[in-house]
Formats: C-alpha cells, structure tokens, sequence
C-alpha cells in the first residue's frame, strides 16, 4: 500500500476518537457549569418538589459518569441528540433544518476568500514595494483588523438602507447571501493575501525562477506553474485556521442577518442554558470543522507526497 | 562571577537595545506603538477626559446630535457616546491584555512540559490539544460563556482559555528546537538541574516567537471580546465596551449610523495598531524573516 494511502485511512480513521472525545468535553463543560439549568426552565418560583421532578425526568440527577454514558450511547449509536428544554422540539431535526445554510455559507465564503485572496497576494508579491504592494499590504492589514460584524452592519447601512439593492436580511433568493458571505470572508480573504504575499517573494528570489524566465517562459506560467505550486503549502496550511474563523464567524453572520442557521441556534441556546442544543450544535460544527480539516491534510499530501511517509 | 554577572547584563541590554534600534527604523510599528500608549492614557485617564459619567443619562438630549455639549451626540438613553468611547477603551485593553495573561499562563505552561519532557507525556498534551482544536475558538469560547454566565469577566476567561493552544504549541515547538542544542547538551554535563536548564537556558531562547504571538493575540482577543459582548455574551449593559456599544446601537443604525461607526472604528484602529505593532516586532526580533 503507497504511503500517501496509508496516511490518508490513519487521517480518516483517527477522526472518529477525536470526534468522541470532543463530545466528552463538551458534555464536561457543560456538567461542571455553576449554577442550575433546571432553575432556567421551570423558573424561579418552583417548589423543591417540582425541580426535582424535572431533574429527575432529564436525568440531571444521576451521576457524572452514568449521565455520560447515556449521552454518548444516545449521540453516537442511537443518532438522538435529545430534544431542546425550552421548545421541546428534536435538536437534530432542528439541526438538519439549519445545516445547509451554515455550509452554504462557510463553503462560499472560503471560496470567496480564497479566489480572492490568493490573486490579491500575487499581486502584492510581483509588484513589491509599488504602489498595487502597498495598498494590498494596506488593505489586507486593514481588513484584519476590522471587526467582521462591524463590517457586516456598514454594508447593510450602504447596500441595503442607502442603496436598497440587497436585501438586509434574510435569504429568500440568492441576493440574501450576498452581504453574509462578503462579511464572513472578508477577514479570510485578508489572511489568505498576508501569507500568498510572504510564501510567494520567498519563492520568487529561488533559482528555478530564474531559470524558467531565462528559458524565455511567459511571466504568467513562471507565476502561475512554477512560483505559486512552490509556495502553496504554506496557504495551504493557513486554510484550516480559516476554516475555523469562517465558522466562528458564521454563528456572528448569522445573527446580524436572521439566517437561520446553527450558529443563530447555538447563540439563542447559550442565552437560554439550553445544553441538549449547545452540546448538538458544538458537536456539529466541529464535525464540519474535522472534516475541513481531514480534507485539508489530504490536499496537503497530494501537493506534497513526499509528506505523506513524513506525516507517517 | 561579578565580571560574568557585569558581561551577561551588558548582552542582555544589548539585545534590547538592537531590537529597539530596529523596531524604531519601522514607521508602522512605531505609528502601532504610539496609538496603544495614547489608548492606554486615555483608558487610564477616562474619569477625567471624558465630559460625563458613562452611565449619566440626559432624557432631555435622547439620540441628539453631535452638540456643544455632546461632541459626538447621545445614543438612546440620552448618554453621551464621546464620554462612553473614552471609557470604553479600559474594557477592550482589559479582553486584549487580560485574555492573553490567562491563555499564555495555561498555554505556556501546558506547551513548556510537552516540548521539555517530550515522549508519552508530549504526546498526551499534544493529542489533548489536537482534541482542544476540534472546536473552532469562538465556538469554544461561546460554549465555555454558556458554562459561565454571560458577563465580562467569564468572556475574558473564555476567550482566554479557548486561545491556550496557540501558546502552548508554539513554545512546545520552539523547546523541542532547543532541546536537541549543544548548549542544552553542555548545561546537561556539567549537571544543571532540569529546572534550571528549562528556565535559564530553554525559555529564555524560546520566547521570541512567543511574544510576537503575544502582541498580535492582544489585537485577536480585543476582536473576539467585541463579538461576544455583541452577541449578548460579554459586557453587558449600561458597560461602555465597544462591542456592546455596536450591538446596542444596531437597532438605530438605520437612522443614527454614528452608534455603530464610532465603536466599530475604534476597536479598528486599537487592533490596526497591534498588528502593525506585532508584525514590527517580529521583524525586529528576527530580521531573516523579513
């Protein structure tokens, strides 16, 4: 069996334990957190032998380890991530409702990121210390910096309220998401350019450079072939913090434009204590997140197989 | 001993004295450095800058303009937003400053066992964090608010515990650089305790990386404060933090865009100035990297 192959089945396979240990830790998180949910649900005013009742019937009052087990049997081999203590309704139902517009929009916005970021940081590279340099430099820095949700709220003022071309919020058709997307990228498209920049003026000083020109290669395939394949693993690598940071920015999109998504999910579910709902959307997002990952790791060694016994 | 004592001095301040030389030649990080000590005078010196309490409410003045008397206008609580931003400037240092102090101490702990002692007990905090990273930042930092209670102080907790990794990977990476030195190896023979060895001779050479990281996280973890105080997770009201400000000021951004654009701006140029800072640093620190 290639090595390449190898790595990629240990890659796939090692997923699954780190998938339950997440869960885990969640679920201890969640079980050391102060104070007493049940309190949230059935309200200040409730007698003893209601809060009691109501424990005992979500079985808040069995101990740590029995409580884990069933969460765990429930989760992974029953698929039931337990219904929500405010509305009562399946967290997974309600998941699998909101789930495509969470990927809709991470997937766009890391695309968008990437088709842009990356020509921008060419741009910077082959044109260093001109003018397209600076103001690339200059942009990116300024759009690290800039708060995403601040962002998202200036482009609803100017596109939505001045300009009325899109709408504010909502995703009825695909013009909703527009501005979701532009916000959650921006910060993505601004680190993609920041490393392209670094990785590709290392490449570029190296002798093979030289030498593709000298044999009278077209400058665009002495960029494009031989200077940006050579400087991809470094944006490669960045790729995973994006994916990270598009996801997190999601769940701050998604409120700013009542997408219902599970970031929206999640954010009313903390507001409220509601654990069944925390603990299904966590565990979803960062399902996503390993999977982004996993395909991360493999696209790194299929640029790189000699990686792959390395990574071994 | 005392001329060994008087030598290793002079190299020390050497070296602070030829990163600060370089640090200085670079505009932008000066231009950073100078905004986050004007940011720290004004936080420190908010009581006496600022025209108005935070909290004073003017039911005469609601949503005024800017005025004589209110520089900047009021929001919808007739309080004045020159006032709010002045005060508020405290509470972003205190997500910058207070969230790293807490991730770095985890972190640098967790990271300096794993790189010094390596093997099994590497490999266990390495697959720990591995697991850690699972979980995007801000999700895990969502969660752990939602353990703690919305409110200020738990978000700085979180924003700082769910950043531990970064730390405690970097350090780890350096010390195991360092570990496999003929310096290292020399301290080994002459029979210098582990301690000693980890605290004299590994951090010492380790901590360049970490406090560019350092710097630049200042600037991440003021962004991640803003957003949690924004989704209704950090400072909550009457505060004067500026993601809060932001978050309040949405609902009339319609028609008084100011609530939103003067928090937003200046949260912009607080983390503006600790990256410029932070990239500065670390050119300074390491000039092969430039």
């Amino acid at each position: 069996m290639s090595s390449m192959l190898k790595f990629i089945i240990k890659r796939v396979l090692w997923v699954i334990p780190v998938i339950i240990c997440v869960s885990i830790l969640i679920f201890t998180i969640m079980y050391l957190t102060p104070g007493d949910p049940v309190l949230q649900i059935v309200g200040t005013n409730s007698t003893p032998e209601q809060l009691a009742a109501v424990r005992s019937e979500l079985g808040l009052d069995q101990p740590y380890l029995i409580q884990l087990k069933n969460y765990l049997i429930n989760t992974f081999i029953r698929f039931d991530f337990g219904t929500s203590w405010m509305t009562n309704q399946s967290v997974l139902a309600q998941i699998q409702a909101r789930l495509p517009y969470t990927l809709l929009i991470g997937l766009l916005s890391v695309l968008v990121a990437i088709a842009v970021g990356i020509p921008l940081g060419i741009m910077a590279a082959t044109n260093q210390y001109n003018w397209k340099d600076s103001l690339a430099i200059f942009l990116s820095l300024f759009c690290v910096s800039m708060p995403q949700f601040w962002f998202a709220l200036i482009l609803v003022v100017v596109f939505a309220v001045q300009l009325g071309v899109l709408p504010a919020v909502g995703i009825r058709t695909w013009t909703g998401y527009v501005l979701p997307v532009i916000s959650t990228a921006v910060g993505a498209i601004a680190n993609i350019a920041r490393q392209t920049r670094s990785s590709m003026l290392e490449v570029i000083s190296q002798d093979y450079i030289t030498t593709a020109r000298a044999k009278g290669q077209k400058e665009r395939n002495v960029i494009y072939r031989h200077a940006l394949r050579n400087a991809l693993n470094p944006i490669i690598t960045i790729v995973g913090g994006i994916v990270a940071g598009v996801l997190g920015g999601t769940m701050v999109t998604e409120q700013i434009f009542s997408i219902p998504g599970i970031g929206s999910y999640l954010l009313t579910a903390v507001s409220a204590r509601d654990y069944p709902v925390i603990r299904g959307s966590v565990l979803v997002i960062s399902v996503m997140f390993c999977i982004c990952m996993l395909l991360v790791d493999i696209l790194y060694v299929i640029v790189n197989p000699r990686m792959a016994s390395e990574l071994r | 001993m005392i001329e060994m004592n008087k030598t290793n001095n002079n190299s020390k301040k050497s070296r602070f004295q030829i990163v600060w030389r370089r640090l200085k030649k670079n505009k932008m990080a000066m231009l950073g450095l100078y905004v986050i000590i004007l940011m720290i005078i004004i936080s420190a010196l908010a009581p006496y800058l600022a025209p108005y309490d935070y909290d004073r409410q003017d039911y005469n003045a609601v949503l005024a303009g800017p005025c004589q008397e209110h520089k900047l206008g009021t929001d919808e609580f007739g309080r004045d937003i020159l006032s709010r931003l002045l005060y508020g400037a405290k509470y972003s240092f205190e997500f910058g400053i207070v969230a790293v102090a807490v991730g770095a101490a985890i972190g640098l702990f967790l990271g300096s066992i794993a790189g010094f002692f390596g093997g099994r007990i590497d490999n266990i905090i390495m697959r720990f964090l591995d697991i850690y990273q699972s979980v995007p930042m801000m999700v895990m930092a969502i969660a752990l608010t939602a353990s703690m209670g919305s409110g200020m102080r738990s978000a700085v907790i979180a924003i700082g515990i769910s950043t531990m990794p970064i730390y405690a990977r970097l350090i780890r990476g350096s010390l195991l650089e360092i570990r496999g030195m003929e310096y290292i190896e020399a301290a080994t023979a002459i029979n210098a305790s582990k301690m000693r060895i980890l605290l004299r001779h590994m951090i010492p050479n380790a901590i360049s990386p970490v406090i560019v990281t350092l710097t630049m996280s200042v600037g991440l973890n003021v962004l991640a404060g803003a957003s949690l105080s924004f989704v209704g997770l950090g400072a909550q009201q009457p505060l004067p933090e500026w993601g809060a400000m932001l978050s309040a000021g949405r609902g009339f951004m319609r028609d008084y865009p100011r609530l939103v654009i003067f928090p937003g701006i200046l949260i912009m140029i607080l983390v503006l100035a600790f990256n410029m800072f932070g990239d500065g640093l670390r050119d300074a620190l390491d000039p092969r990297q430039n």
